[in-house]
């Protein structure tokens, strides 16, 4: 059993997680990284994504993440998300009616719209569904 | 001596306008709780994200991301006046439209001469007011200080940074109330835009995790890192301006009607003083001319 570190994850709403964990695995901008106990010091923006913890007591939980940034020192990690809410926490029904939403502005391609926000809409909502239905 | 029937018509006037304000009151004090709880609970992500971005800029070449700091000239202003959408909230308004004019006039005079200074209102009663006084506002937010979210405050930022990109303006300033406590408001003058180069001393929770020395591992790279940070720091910064804000306006509501209904029970009281000793004297005068009658006929009798 390796050794646990602290993390805590905070949304501009909420303090989601603080606590012991012994694993975390996170979808950095350049690929999934995982942090165990001792990492060096490390600073990385987050894209849209499953983070996977595995708490002190080797519990997983799963959380969706809406992107962020994740930084890592002295065997504490900080991860500042747009979004995240624990797999057993994700409303299925407004994820599903925001994926639905999301695919008809892109379907429509009206002018005006914000392509990008709307892909990421997508990105999130397809994110949460795929998360909550395997929990 | 006053009509009776005047006073006491007046009386039921105040009694009814100090119900209102006293629920205004009530309704202010529920929504300030909530207002409250939302800069508490949006506190630990500022910090934090302020010690990550004094971090970033204190290490990053700014010379690589023009973009986001300071420009040579200053040939355009932007100026967001955070306001309340509803009035009866004391000097709450005022006070940010006198500031917000003093500002346009004074410091930025010249570039105002040259139609230089555009303003971005948030909230109804500053818009109506630089609206009718032919400002430019390019951009009005009604309706949203008193919701504020993520989305609305992005929305707000996407179409300030529009015009900073396009080179309308290099500069962007934000007026709002910040809440200090239920009967204090703090009017401040933010700079949003540039980006501060120097950052502000860390003081709170989030600083002591950063040392200068300590060489993190940068992915994407610190550039890349820093082009995504800043629009979330933007984002955020308004976000909570507008919480700001808005515990500002409730806390301001409710003293205000706090005042207006003591006001209120005092004019009632006065007022039914009057009223007594008018009915008095009525009632004196009266039985004067019953008396004065009885006499006279007793008199003839």
């Amino acid at each position: 059993m390796s050794k646990a570190y602290d993390l805590k994850i905070i949304t501009p709403d909420r303090v989601v997680f603080e606590g012991k964990v012994q694993s975390l695995t996170c979808p950095g901008t350049e690929g999934r990284f995982q942090v165990l106990y001792n990492h060096a010091p490390f600073l990385s923006s987050l894209e849209v994504g499953s983070m996977d913890v595995t708490l002190e007591d080797g519990v997983h939980v799963m959380y969706a993440i809406g992107g962020g940034t994740a930084q890592v020192f002295h065997n504490a990690v900080l991860v500042l998300a747009d979004t995240a809410e624990r797999s057993d926490e994700i409303d299925m029904a407004r994820a599903t009616a925001a994926r639905s939403r999301a695919e008809q502005r892109l379907a429509a391609r009206e002018h005006g719209i914000d392509i990008d926000r709307a892909r990421i809409a997508l990105m999130r909502a397809v994110n949460r569904l795929k998360l909550g239905s395997a929990s | 001596m006053a009509n009776l029937r005047d006073i006491k018509r007046r009386i039921t006037g105040i009694r009814n306008t100090s119900k209102i304000t006293q629920a205004m009151k009530l309704v202010a004090a529920a929504k300030l709780r909530r207002a409250q709880d939302a800069i508490i609970s949006a506190r630990p992500y500022a910090a934090e994200l302020r010690g990550l971005m004094a971090h970033l800029l204190s290490r990053v070449d700014k010379a690589s991301l023009p973009a986001w700091f300071e420009r040579e000239q200053v040939n355009g202003v932007l100026i967001v006046v955070v306001t309340a959408d509803r009035g009866l909230c004391g000097s709450f308004n005022t006070n940010i439209i006198k500031a917000a004019t003093n500002r346009i006039h004074n410091t930025y005079g010249e570039l105002y001469a040259k139609g230089a200074v555009k303003l971005i209102c948030v909230g109804k009663r500053g818009y109506q007011h630089f609206v009718k006084r032919d400002y430019e506002v390019i951009g009005k937010h009604l309706g949203v200080v008193n919701a504020a979210t993520l989305p609305i405050a992005k929305t707000i930022v996407g179409e300030i940074l529009d015009g900073f990109q396009n080179g309308t303006y290099d500069r962007v300033e934000i007026i709002y109330n910040e809440f200090k406590s239920i009967i204090q408001q703090n009017l401040k003058i933010e700079t949003f835009l540039p980006v501060p180069a120097e950052p502000e001393p860390v003081i709170e929770a989030g600083g002591h995790r950063y040392h200068e020395f300590v060489d993190y591992i940068v992915e994407p790279s610190e550039q890349a890192l820093m082009d995504y940070l800043i629009p979330k720091h933007l984002n955020f910064f308004l976000l909570r301006v507008l919480l700001e804000s808005n515990a500002a306006e409730q806390g301001a509501r409710m003293t205000a009607m706090d005042a207006a209904t003591t006001n209120a029970k005092d004019l009632i009281q006065s007022l039914q003083l009057i009223y007594n000793s008018a009915r008095q004297a009525s009632i004196t005068k009266e039985i004067l001319e019953i008396v004065g009658g009885a006499e006279a006929l007793r008199a003839t009798n």
